[in-house]
């Protein structure tokens, strides 16, 4: 299809540049920064909104939380990334009665069925949006991208340091052009749609439940 | 591709006797109008962010030949394949090409307008090949065998008890229900398996990225994230106008997006692809492909004033405040993108002579622009493409099947008017037949223009004397 693409950039090519607006183009507004706590109070107002249920606690006492949430449930197993910092943290402290922890060690043309049948997956985040109400992941080798869309309960935990104001500052702050990952997300929310009546429903083809662990201090 | 000749007459005519129709378009038109004007509830703000969409989308289309290079480098060296397409039959053969290289018969679909535009489904569906649509309600119409009736929420004109009726007719072994919650259920279950088994994932594009080789895809589901995750092989299908310069551009493009559509500050999910999978990743596919088409759009985007036409974001917030598209709903319309944007879109896609009807469904009231996010001149493009429908004259910026609505009859009254405005004394007794003659017009032989304007309305009534007599007879000097 070589000729399309000659013949559309010929079509391109041969008109004259015609609209001088974009000289003016106008810049945003300074954005205010919040103060961490701040940043974390709407994080969690916004994305409960969205029915996630956000949970701020710290480094020490956040496996201890993690637990109590998952005995409250009966689960099939937890997915989770043995070679990250927090899959270490479940793996050392982990206890009989808890769902057992899988690994994602496997490519998924081996663990495709295990990864559509398991009912929770743990996973870390790159951050979050204060002024939206989002997590960023940028999933990789050891986190895969089905970890927070297979399983119906997707349990994220996020560092409140790296909580930004907006997306444009995230991107501004942490140089994304510069290199962006095969995949790139934001999440703000168990899956939803409000495609019948506009009546809007949680838990459509993503995760049912999503559950944010905010580490702060 | 054109969908023989629309019959709009009887189109609106048959939406607008559609009481259940009507009904259902009304509340969520209301809504959706609502909930966006609660999210941008400071105008000042919106003004100056709708700016800014503005400005990135002018500045993104005035380098388009440029960025468009770019973006097929820059996605080349992340491992994204790119192919071009300068018609729906072109696009729909790469499509073709690399699902048989991969010998799959189950393709996946996120929400695109452009595979619809297309008729992607219906072209994969007759080589044998089952095309499924995930998305709720793209999946609730195809269940039904229609087309979109609206961009953003494409089953709108269906209510939760035929949605019912249909499930339970057409999904195997599904007990009927009105239970909004218990209908999605039905659908996750279903679609759960064919997002396990699917072989390619076909899906659209909301913005690509130049800068980085980037491909953002909207949603709320997560549907589109199992078409662009799970299968080996993902297809992504673009109109050539969606490409931006940098990726700071995307957040202010995201939110007027986001908030015109539906309202929401943010979707659940915003999913940005910029690579197949790398080595060492475990999942994710390992092919990924870009179709870019043009379908007409470097045509469009010749000409200065209708280029703005390209500028579109496709949140559909015009539909939702069209006093013509919330009375009619899409399918009246004929064509993939009804409403505004449609009216102006189609016409120049598919040629005046086809679909220039579309470019009267409007009152002109200006709706439209006064919330569209990226401030196309929506009733500027209807005018001009109603002027272009009488317009004889061959010209590189003319649209595509201008001058269809040039016929003698017209052009004669024209002739005669032109004739009485100049010439004092024809149009003295034309007013004076018209005075006499005027109430009887309707059942006059002649064309039948007058008896169908006033089937609907009162004619108006004709003065016995005209301002001219009139005033002669006060003693007003008359030039």
């Amino acid at each position: 299809m070589s000729d399309a693409r000659a013949n559309i950039l010929a079509r391109l090519r041969a008109v004259a540049p015609q609209d001088t607006v974009a000289a003016t183009e106008p810049v945003a507004s300074p954005e205010t920064e919040l103060a961490r706590g701040d940043k974390i109070a709407r994080l969690k107002r916004l994305m409960e909104n969205m029915h996630a249920e956000v949970v701020v606690t710290d480094g020490q006492q956040w496996t201890a939380v993690l637990k109590d949430l998952l005995r409250q449930r009966s689960l099939n197993g937890l997915l989770y990334a043995p070679a990250t910092p927090i899959g270490n943290k479940l793996a050392e402290s982990w206890e009989s009665d808890l769902p057992p922890l899988v690994g994602y060690t496997e490519a998924v043309e081996q663990s495709k069925e295990r990864l559509f049948a398991i009912d929770a997956a743990i996973t870390s985040t790159k951050g979050a949006i204060a002024d939206v109400g989002a997590l960023i992941m940028w999933p990789d080798a050891n986190e895969p991208r089905l970890m927070s869309l297979a399983p119906a309960l997707h349990i994220a935990v996020l560092d409140a340091t790296k909580i930004r104001d907006s997306l444009a500052v995230a991107m501004r702050q942490e140089r994304w052009a510069e290199g962006m990952p095969t995949n790139a997300l934001l999440i703000s929310g168990p899956s939803k749609t409000a495609d019948i009546e506009l009546v809007l429903t949680f838990g459509v083809h993503g995760p049912k439940e999503l559950i944010v662990l905010i580490l702060d201090g | 591709m054109t969908e023989t000749t629309v019959d709009f007459p009887r189109n609106f005519q048959k939406a607008l006797g559609d009481g259940q129709l009507r009904r259902n378009l009304r509340a969520a038109m209301d809504t959706l109008g609502l909930r966006r004007r609660t999210l941008f509830s400071d105008p000042e703000a919106f003004e100056q962010l709708r700016v800014r969409g503005d400005a990135i989308r002018r500045r993104a289309l005035n380098k388009l030949p440029e960025l468009l290079e770019r973006l097929e480098r820059k996605c080349t060296e992340n491992g994204i394949r790119v192919h071009w397409a300068e018609t729906p039959a072109e696009a729909n053969q790469i499509c073709l090409d690399i699902i048989r290289r991969h010998d799959a018969t189950r393709v996946i679909k996120g929400k695109s307008m452009v595979s619809e535009e297309m008729h992607l489904n219906h072209f994969l569906e007759e080589r044998g090949i089952e095309a499924l649509e995930t998305d709720l309600g793209e999946y609730i119409i195809q269940l039904d065998h229609e087309t979109p009736s609206h961009i953003i929420v494409p089953a709108i004109h269906k209510n939760r008890d035929q949605i019912a009726r249909l499930f339970h007719e057409k999904i195997p072994d599904t007990p009927y229900t009105e239970v909004v919650e218990e209908l999605n259920a039905i659908a996750r279950k279903v679609l759960r398996e064919k997002f396990f088994a699917g072989e390619v994932g076909v899906s659209g594009v909301n913005f690509a990225v130049a800068e980085t080789g980037t491909l953002c895809l909207v949603e709320n589901e997560g549907n589109g994230r199992m078409c662009t995750t799970a299968p080996p092989v993902h297809i992504a299908v673009m109109g050539l106008e969606k490409v931006v310069e940098r990726l700071e551009d995307v957040p202010p493009l995201l939110r007027l997006l986001t908030g015109s559509a539906t309202g929401q500050l943010i979707t659940t999910y915003f999913n940005m692809i910029s690579s197949p999978r790398k080595p060492g990743e475990k999942d994710g596919p390992k092919e990924v492909h870009l179709v870019l088409l043009d379908n007409g759009r470097t045509k469009i985007w010749a000409d200065p004033e209708l280029r703005q036409t390209l500028k579109c974001i496709r949140c559909g917030t015009c539909l939702n405040h069209c006093p013509v598209y919330t009375r009619l709903g899409g399918h009246a319309y004929g064509y993939v993108y009804p409403g505004p944007i449609g009216s102006i879109l189609t016409p120049q896609l598919e040629g005046l002579d086809q679909a220039g009807t579309m470019a009267t469904a409007s009152t002109f009231c200006g709706a439209c622009e006064e919330v569209c996010p990226v401030k196309i001149p929506i009733v500027d493009i209807l005018r001009r493409l109603r002027a272009e429908s009488y317009n004889k004259v061959d010209s590189p910026n003319a649209v595509r099947g201008h001058g269809y609505k040039v016929n003698a009859a017209e052009s004669l009254t024209w002739k005669g008017w032109a004739l009485s405005n100049a010439t004092p004394w024809v149009n003295a007794l034309n007013a004076k037949l018209l005075g006499l003659l005027g109430p009887q017009l309707p059942k006059l032989p002649g064309p039948d223009i007058v008896k169908k304007w006033t089937q609907s309305r009162a004619l108006p009534p004709f003065a016995a004397k005209s301002l001219h007599a009139l005033a002669k007879e006060k003693g007003i000097a008359d030039e």
